[in-house]
C-alpha cells in the first residue's frame, strides 16, 4: 500500500531547532507577510511617505522652516505607532482566528521566543520605514543634527516598546474584527488629536495636557528634541513610553490568549 | 516518487521490524482517571487510555465527547483536574516545551498565519525541529504542489488539513497526535492521510487520533477508545469491539409471521432468531456454511423462501448504537 512513503520515513528523530534558526524563521515570515499585505503597507509606509511630503511642500500646518525638519519628527512617530500598534494589533487579532499562534505553540518554539518573534519582525519593518522614510527626507532637505540620531533611535525604540505592548495587548483579547476596527479608530484619533500630526503646543491646552501623556504625544515630543533640536529629549516623555510600556505589558502578560 | 529525505540523512535508523514490545519504555501515552471540568459542565469524567509506540489509538465519539479536551490536556494546552497524564514520561501541563520538542501535533483545524503560503508555513515549522523531514517534499506528497502560490486563508479546507498535517510529521515526533485529521477532506486526500497514519506506525512513532468516522478508526486503530459525555464506554480493537466474539448476524427476507422459535431450536444451541420487521429477520451467531445452509433449509420446511440474505459483522456504528442509545453522527 505505502510506495508513497518508503519504510524508515518517518523513523522518529525528534528534537528542538536551534534557537537562533528558530528566531529568525518566524520574524523572517512575520516581517514578509507585514511587508507584502497592501493594507499594512498602506498603513505603514504609504501614508506616512505621503504625510511626510505633503506636510513638507504644502503649508497646511503653520511649521517653521524648513518645513521638512518639524515634520520627520512626527512621521517617525506615526511610522512606530502604525507598524508597532495598529499593524500588530490587527496582524495578532487575525493570527489568533487562524489558528497560528497556537500552531506555534504546538511547536518546540518556547513561548517566550514566540513574543519575540513577533517584536524582531515589528522592529525588522520599523527599520524598513526608517530607511525608506530617511531617503525621502533626505530629498526634501532634510538635514538631522548628528548628535540626535543616537537619542531618536532611543525614542524609536521606547515607542517600540509602548506601542508594541499596547498593539499586543489589544490584538490578543479581542475578536479579529473588533480588534480591527478599535486598531484603525485609535491610529486616527491619535494621529490628529494624540499630538503626532499637530505638535502639542499648538493644540488646545487640555488636549495638549491628554496627548502629552499618551505614548503618541510622547513619542512625538521625544522625537522632537534630538530631531530638531539636537538635543536629549526630555525625562517627561521617556518616562510616559516606559509607564505605558510596562502597564501594557503586565496586563497583556496575564489576558493574551492563544486563540 | 522522491527520494524521502530520511533517507539521505545517513542516520542508522532502527530496525521498525524489531521494536521493544514491552515495559514502560514501549508505553508512549499514559492517561489515568482523567478529569476536566470547565465552569459546571464536565467535559472529560475519569477517562483512562495507554498507547504503545508504533501503535495508533483512535478516540472515536460524537462532538462534545470529551475526545479534543483529552487531547489538549495530552499535548499541555488544558491542565488536568484530576488524574494522571504521562506523555514519554513527560507531565504535559508541567513541561510543555520539554514534551512539543518531541511529539508533533495537529490542532484541530489546522493553524497558520492567513496570507501564509503552505511551503512557507511548513518550513517554519520545520525550522522548530532538529532534524526536520524535507518541506518541500512533503508538500508534494500530500499533493499541495498545486497550491504553494496560495495564502493559507484561500486554501480549500482539505488542503489546510493537509498542511496541518504535514506540520505535525515534519519534525519526525516520537508521538503524533490528530485531532479530526480527515475533517472536510474529500476521499482521495483521506486515503493519502490514512497511508501516512500506516506509515508513521509501520516506522514506530505512537499516533493518538480522534475521529467520529467509522471506517476511519476500523481502517487505522490498532486500538479503539469509544467515548461518550467523558468517559470511555468500550475499548479495544476494532475486531474485539465488532466480533462480540464471534458474533455475526445473518438477515434475510421471508413471508411474515414465522415461528422464530422454532428455527432457534433448529439451529445448534447459542443461535438466537428474531423477526425485526415485519417479513424481516436476523440471526445471531457464528454464521458458517453449516449454519446457513440449516437456516435456509428450515424455511424451505415452512414453504418459504430465504430472500435476500446477508451475513455482517457488526460494525462499530453497531457498537456505539448498543452502548450509547445514540447515533454516531448526532
Amino acid at each position: 500500500m505505502s510506495e508513497l512513503f518508503v519504510p524508515g520515513t518517518f523513523t522518529p528523530a525528534p528534537g528542538r531547532g536551534r534557537l537562533g534558526r528558530m528566531l529568525l524563521a518566524q520574524a523572517g515570515t512575520e516581517t514578509r507577510l507585514a511587508l507584502r499585505n497592501g493594507e499594512q503597507v498602506l498603513l505603514t509606509l504609504l501614508i506616512p511617505v505621503v504625510l511626510l511630503v505633503g506636510l513638507s511642500v504644502l503649508r497646511v500646518v503653520p511649521l517653521p522652516e524648513p518645513r521638512v525638519n518639524s515634520v520627520v519628527p512626527s512621521v517617525l512617530a506615526l511610522a512606530v505607532m502604525s507598524t508597532a500598534f495598529t499593524s500588530q494589533a490587527i496582524a495578532l487579532g487575525f493570527d489568533r482566528r487562524y489558528g497560528v499562534i497556537r500552531r506555534l505553540a504546538a511547536t518546540a518554539l518556547p513561548r517566550w521566543l514566540l513574543v519575540a518573534g513577533r517584536l524582531a519582525a515589528v522592529l525588522a519593518v520599523v527599520v524598513v520605514q526608517l530607511v525608506i522614510l530617511g531617503v525621502v527626507a533626505a530629498l526634501l532637505g532634510w538635514r538631522p543634527d548628528a548628535a540626535g540620531l543616537g537619542w531618536a533611535l532611543l525614542m524609536v525604540l521606547l515607542g517600540c516598546a509602548a506601542f508594541g505592548a499596547l498593539g499586543i495587548l489589544l490584538g490578543g483579547t479581542l475578536r479579529a474584527e473588533i480588534v480591527l476596527a478599535v486598531a484603525n479608530l485609535v491610529w486616527f484619533v491619535l494621529l490628529l488629536g494624540g499630538g503626532i500630526v499637530i505638535p502639542l503646543d499648538q493644540l488646545p491646552a487640555g488636549v495638549a495636557a491628554v496627548a502629552g501623556a499618551l505614548p503618541s504625544g510622547a513619542l512625538a515630543e521625544g522625537l522632537r528634541a534630538p530631531l530638531v533640536a539636537g538635543s536629549a529629549p526630555g525625562i517627561g516623555p521617556v518616562l510616559v513610553l516606559v509607564a505605558w510600556a510596562v502597564v501594557a505589558g503586565g496586563v497583556a502578560v496575564k489576558a493574551v490568549r492563544l486563540r | 516518487m522522491q527520494i524521502p529525505p530520511s533517507a539521505r540523512s545517513g542516520e542508522a535508523a532502527p530496525d521498525p521490524a524489531a521494536p521493544v514490545r514491552d515495559g514502560a519504555a514501549d508505553t508512549a501515552v499514559s492517561v489515568r482517571g482523567l478529569v476536566k471540568r470547565f465552569g459546571a459542565t464536565t467535559a472529560v469524567a475519569g477517562l483512562d487510555l495507554t498507547l504503545r509506540r508504533g501503535t495508533v489509538l483512535a478516540l472515536l465519539g460524537p462532538n462534545g465527547a470529551g475526545k479534543t479536551t483529552t487531547i489538549e490536556v495530552c499535548t499541555g494546552f488544558q491542565r488536568a483536574d484530576e488524574g494522571e497524564v504521562r506523555v514519554l514520561g513527560l507531565d504535559p501541563a508541567g513541561a510543555p516545551d520539554a514534551l512539543r520538542a518531541r511529539i508533533g501535533i495537529m490542532p484541530q483545524g489546522g493553524g497558520a498565519y492567513p496570507g501564509v503560503k503552505a511551503g512557507e508555513m511548513l518550513r517554519l515549522v520545520a525550522a522548530c525541529a532538529a532534524n526536520p523531514l524535507d518541506p518541500a517534499w512533503l508538500i508534494d506528497v500530500l499533493g499541495l504542489s498545486g497550491a504553494t502560490r496560495t495564502p493559507y486563508k484561500r486554501l480549500s479546507g482539505g488542503q489546510q488539513q493537509r498542511l496541518a498535517l504535514a506540520c505535525a510529521v515534519v519534525g519526525r515526533p516520537e508521538v503524533v497526535v490528530l485531532d479530526e485529521p480527515t475533517a472536510g477532506m474529500d476521499p482521495q486526500a483521506r486515503r493519502v492521510v490514512w497511508e501516512l497514519v500506516s506509515a508513521l506506525r509501520r516506522d514506530g512513532v505512537a499516533v493518538l487520533l480522534t475521529t467520529h468516522l467509522m471506517e476511519e478508526a476500523e481502517a487505522l486503530a490498532d486500538e479503539v477508545v469509544i467515548v461518550d459525555h467523558g468517559r470511555v464506554v468500550a475499548a479495544g480493537s476494532p475486531t474485539e469491539l465488532t466480533a462480540g466474539g464471534d458474533e455475526q448476524e445473518l438477515r434475510f427476507r421471508a413471508r411474515t409471521g414465522m415461528d422464530v422459535e422454532a428455527l432457534s431450536a433448529a439451529l445448534p444451541a447459542g443461535y438466537r432468531a428474531a423477526e425485526t420487521v415485519a417479513g424481516r429477520y436476523v440471526v445471531r451467531g457464528r454464521i458458517d456454511p453449516h449454519v446457513l445452509s440449516a437456516i435456509t433449509g428450515w424455511c424451505a420446511g415452512q414453504g418459504a423462501l430465504a430472500d435476500d440474505v446477508q451475513v455482517a459483522r457488526r460494525s462499530l456504528e453497531d457498537v456505539f448504537l448498543d452502548l450509547t442509545g445514540r447515533e454516531l453522527r448526532s
